[in-house]
């Protein structure tokens, strides 16, 4: 079985390793590549919580990875409410989870 | 600032881009709008071949019809692809508010194609919102677009042809799939497909559903059980499969937003996924000018996408005086002949059903009138 979650050989795909950048997810240092969505970054660093739900505090991951469901709104450089999953990662973004976890 | 144009196309996947080319062909400007950066909308994560006749390009992978598309409609000089171009709002007199790179841009169309797609279902139990729930488009996307795994065990749920054929993509990528569940006595997708896995050693279980998902930052295992003809779970039959991530491939819903906003006649028909536009032979809506095509009409698969949207084009162009009467329905016969051939065979049947339906099926505006919530 696969080491990481980053497929490194496929028998139809290639994927050319993109270049590696740096951001901050709640104020650590997460590497990623450039160009990639952020919610991909982070799911490829083992990131699976991306926001707390409003009501319940409940972790919420993305969905459908197409920014149409809205499950990964995250806070990044600032803005609420961004669609993690179609946001192409830059250098030195500051990414935040949204919402607060309700201790259960 | 506000643009004008002859003929625009909302989404750039296997309808909008064969909309796009045909229209183009038949001389008309055309602008296609398209949220994504890349032009081929879920093509582009499509490894497999595709089944049915040559004409309809069977036996090349959806990643290659993405590519031959984007070519097609690139090489008129009257035809323009707009990425990261999201359609947002049409207002009444028919403009396009669209967030372009950023920009707010104005477009104001002579004629309008919607080809939107259409959305992942999910499905209500306990445990469905945990991280690492995801719709077998979403595990597409990640692996075969971005190249991440969605994880290291997966439970599939729903054996139609997304299921079979993304749980297939799960073991190309080295993901251990755990089983594949379907609710149904019989095997949904293509029996090619299921029997391929089932060589792989993944079993497909009939007559299976979820009851819950556990786990709390991330999915750690799944309950399953077998049901009977009611529905109803079988007393012992249940257990827990564990597993890092589930994998809901339970059917898509038409994206029909720009139809609602637009005020198209809507009817639900739920062979066809849900609310979708009442719409002619020429594909155009009760709005004047409106044409649709695509899963955003009625879900099928890409085949027949790019056939309606062929026909959407050909009428658009050929409503702006493009393509003389003659032509026009040599082609548009053409089309039509092609789309009912895919349309024959038992999945054909049903979709056949809907379509009828949608004829008399009461609209939205009618159902409220009457009181009734319809059948959502």
């Amino acid at each position: 079985m696969c080491d990481g979650l980053r497929i490194d050989e496929h028998p139809i795909l290639s994927f050319e390793p993109g270049e590696e950048v740096e951001f901050s997810f709640e104020g650590r240092t997460v590497v990623g590549q450039k160009g990639e969505p952020v919610a991909a970054a982070l799911h490829a660093a083992d990131v699976r919580v991306l926001r707390y739900s409003r009501k319940l505090g409940r972790p919420r991951g993305f969905f459908c990875a197409i920014g149409n469901c809205s499950e990964c709104l995250m806070e990044i450089d600032g803005e609420a409410n961004v669609r993690s999953c179609v946001t192409p990662l830059r250098a030195g973004m500051q990414v935040r989870l949204q919402g607060e976890a309700c201790d259960q | 600032m506000m643009q004008e144009c002859q003929v625009a196309v909302v989404g750039g996947g296997p309808a909008g881009l064969s909309a796009a080319a045909e229209a183009a062909e038949a001389g008309a400007e055309v602008v296609v709008l398209d949220r994504e950066t890349r032009p081929g909308g879920q093509l582009i994560k499509q490894t497999h071949r595709f089944f049915g006749s040559k004409a309809q390009r069977a036996g090349t992978r959806g990643i290659d019809i993405a590519s031959r598309l984007h070519e097609e409609v690139e090489g008129y000089a009257g035809a323009t692809i707009l990425s990261d171009a999201d359609v947002i709002a049409r207002y009444y007199d028919g403009v396009l508010g669209v967030m372009h790179e950023g920009e707010w841009l104005k477009l104001h169309p002579r004629r309008l194609i919607l080809a939107t797609g259409a959305s992942e279902k999910t499905l209500a139990l306990p445990g469905s919102d945990i991280p690492g729930v995801y719709g077998a488009g979403a595990v597409q996307t990640l692996m075969n677009v971005h190249g991440v795994r969605p994880g290291r065990r997966v439970l599939m749920v729903g054996a139609g042809n997304i299921g079979l054929i993304v749980a297939y993509q799960l073991l190309q990528a080295d993901v251990d799939v755990a089983e594949i569940i379907e609710a149904l006595p019989h095997i949904g997708g293509y029996w090619v497909h299921a029997s391929k896995i089932r060589r792989m050693g993944v079993p497909v279980r009939t007559c299976h559903t979820i009851l819950e998902i556990s786990g709390r930052d991330r999915v750690t295992a799944a309950r399953v059980a077998g049901i009977d003809r009611g529905w109803n779970p079988v007393p012992g039959s249940e257990r827990w499969i564990e597993c890092d991530a589930v994998c809901l491939s339970v059917g898509l819903s038409p994206l029909a937003d720009l139809m609602w906003q637009t005020g198209c006649e809507m009817a639900w028909v739920s062979e066809l996924g849900g609310y979708i536009p009442r719409r002619d032979q020429c594909m155009e809506t009760t709005v004047p000018g409106v044409f649709v095509a695509g899963d955003a009409s009625g879900i099928e698969e890409a085949s027949a996408a790019m056939m309606e949207g062929r026909i959407a084009g050909l009428s658009a162009a050929h409503s702006l005086g493009y393509v003389s009467r003659d032509a026009f329905w040599r082609r548009h016969g053409h089309l039509a002949s092609e789309l009912k051939t895919l349309r024959a065979g038992p999945t054909g049947d049903i979709i056949m059903r809907g379509l009828a339906r949608l004829a008399d099926a009461p609209t939205r505006t009618q159902q409220l009138v009457e009181g009734g919530g319809g059948e959502c």
